[in-house]
């Protein structure tokens, strides 16, 4: 039995940062339940503690990435993480997510996240018009494994927030959108396999990453960008001796 | 531009790393064999000395790990550094000659 389920029926101290780039932590009190999510708390706080608090979250229930913030110091999806797995104390620290600017308490600004997928070329291009037969793709072939190890990506920013990379050169692409360009790299219906590699074969792309598998560890949905963005430096090392560069 | 020459200074980095790997593991092992029964430099310089073989293993040993280190050391700097890309750039080549003017220096005195 953790610290947390034998204070049931008491109380969790949240800190909240509040503010922007400058701000403080603010503690709230906020009722102990079972089951209770950081996104249940977080939503406690604003509807009954207090309304000014600005937070981002849409599905509830971790399909649609918004709402990714800094817990207890490190970046977690905050629908899917139950109180009692990171609060051992009674205590909890919320912050927005890593390497983002802040626009307002928890609700990071996602743009140079989203910036980096059209920098890193996360478009499909496709090869066939509508009135053409489907293609058909073998779902062993090992393209289309490689495809499926990284197609699930919600687009939440955690592995952004935890990437060293990131923190130190703003321009990296970091470690979504490789994996996406990965993704699209190996899918056989993209019609601009060279074009994506070319994307990520940048200053700041693919070769920037050093390995560290902080995205990797943090991903809430299982996935491993560090693996895309390795895939990605050898068909760009095989790519660039074949001269297609 | 400085795409293209990332995208070469890694491809040349990888490069040297295939050349390192089996180098780095003959050296070792010559060591190995190298330190039995006592090490002196009159038995090291017999076998190294007026052999092509050994010349030509060390000096694209000394090549392969300039190359490697400097392309490495620059990122490095890059990154953690509080200089600019012209200063990383220039230290990193600096290391460079320093390295194949050791190394070959080395490599002459040996063979």
């Amino acid at each position: 039995m953790s610290a947390l389920e034998s204070l049931d029926g008491g109380e969790i101290a949240v800190a909240i940062w509040r503010g922007a780039a400058t701000g403080r932590f603010e503690t709230y009190r906020v009722p102990q339940r079972a089951n209770q999510t950081v996104l249940d708390v977080v939503t406690y706080v604003q509807r009954v503690l207090d309304p000014t608090l600005s937070y981002r979250f849409a599905c509830r229930v971790g399909v649609c990435g918004s709402c990714a913030m800094t817990v207890n110091g490190e970046p977690r999806w905050t629908c899917r993480t139950h109180v009692s797995r990171v609060c051992s104390d009674g205590r909890l620290e919320i912050a927005p997510l890593a390497n983002l600017p802040v626009i307002k308490d928890l609700a990071a600004d996602l743009a140079p996240f989203f910036d980096q997928w059209a920098a890193a070329k996360g478009r499909f291009t496709p090869t066939r018009t509508k009135a053409e037969p489907l293609a058909a793709v073998r779902p062993d072939s090992p393209a289309r494994q490689a495809v499926d190890a990284g197609i699930e990506c919600i687009g939440c920013a955690v592995c952004h927030a935890a990437c060293d990379v990131v923190a130190w050169n703003p321009d990296y692409l970091g470690p979504a959108p490789l994996n996406r360009a990965w993704t699209l790299v190996n899918d056989v219906r993209d019609g601009d396999r060279l074009g994506h590699l070319a994307a990520v074969a940048v200053d700041a792309g693919c070769h920037a990453c050093h390995s560290h598998q902080s995205c990797a560890s943090h991903c809430p949905v299982g996935l491993n960008p560090t693996r895309s963005i390795v895939g990605l430096k050898r068909a760009v090392f095989v790519a660039a001796l074949r001269g297609e560069l | 531009m400085s795409g293209r020459l990332e995208l070469w200074l890694f491809v040349l980095q990888r490069l040297t790393a295939m050349l390192l790997a089996p180098l780095v593991l003959l050296h070792l092992a010559t060591i190995i064999y190298a330190v039995r029964g006592g090490l002196t430099a009159a038995e090291i310089l017999g076998r190294t000395r007026g052999s092509l073989l050994w010349g030509g293993l060390y000096g694209l040993f000394v090549l392969a790990a300039a190359l490697h280190g400097a392309i490495g050391l620059r990122i490095v700097l890059r990154e953690m550094a509080p200089i600019n890309r012209r200063g990383s750039d220039l230290l990193a080549v600096v290391f460079l000659l320093l390295a194949l003017l050791l190394g070959f220096r080395a490599v002459g005195a040996l063979t």
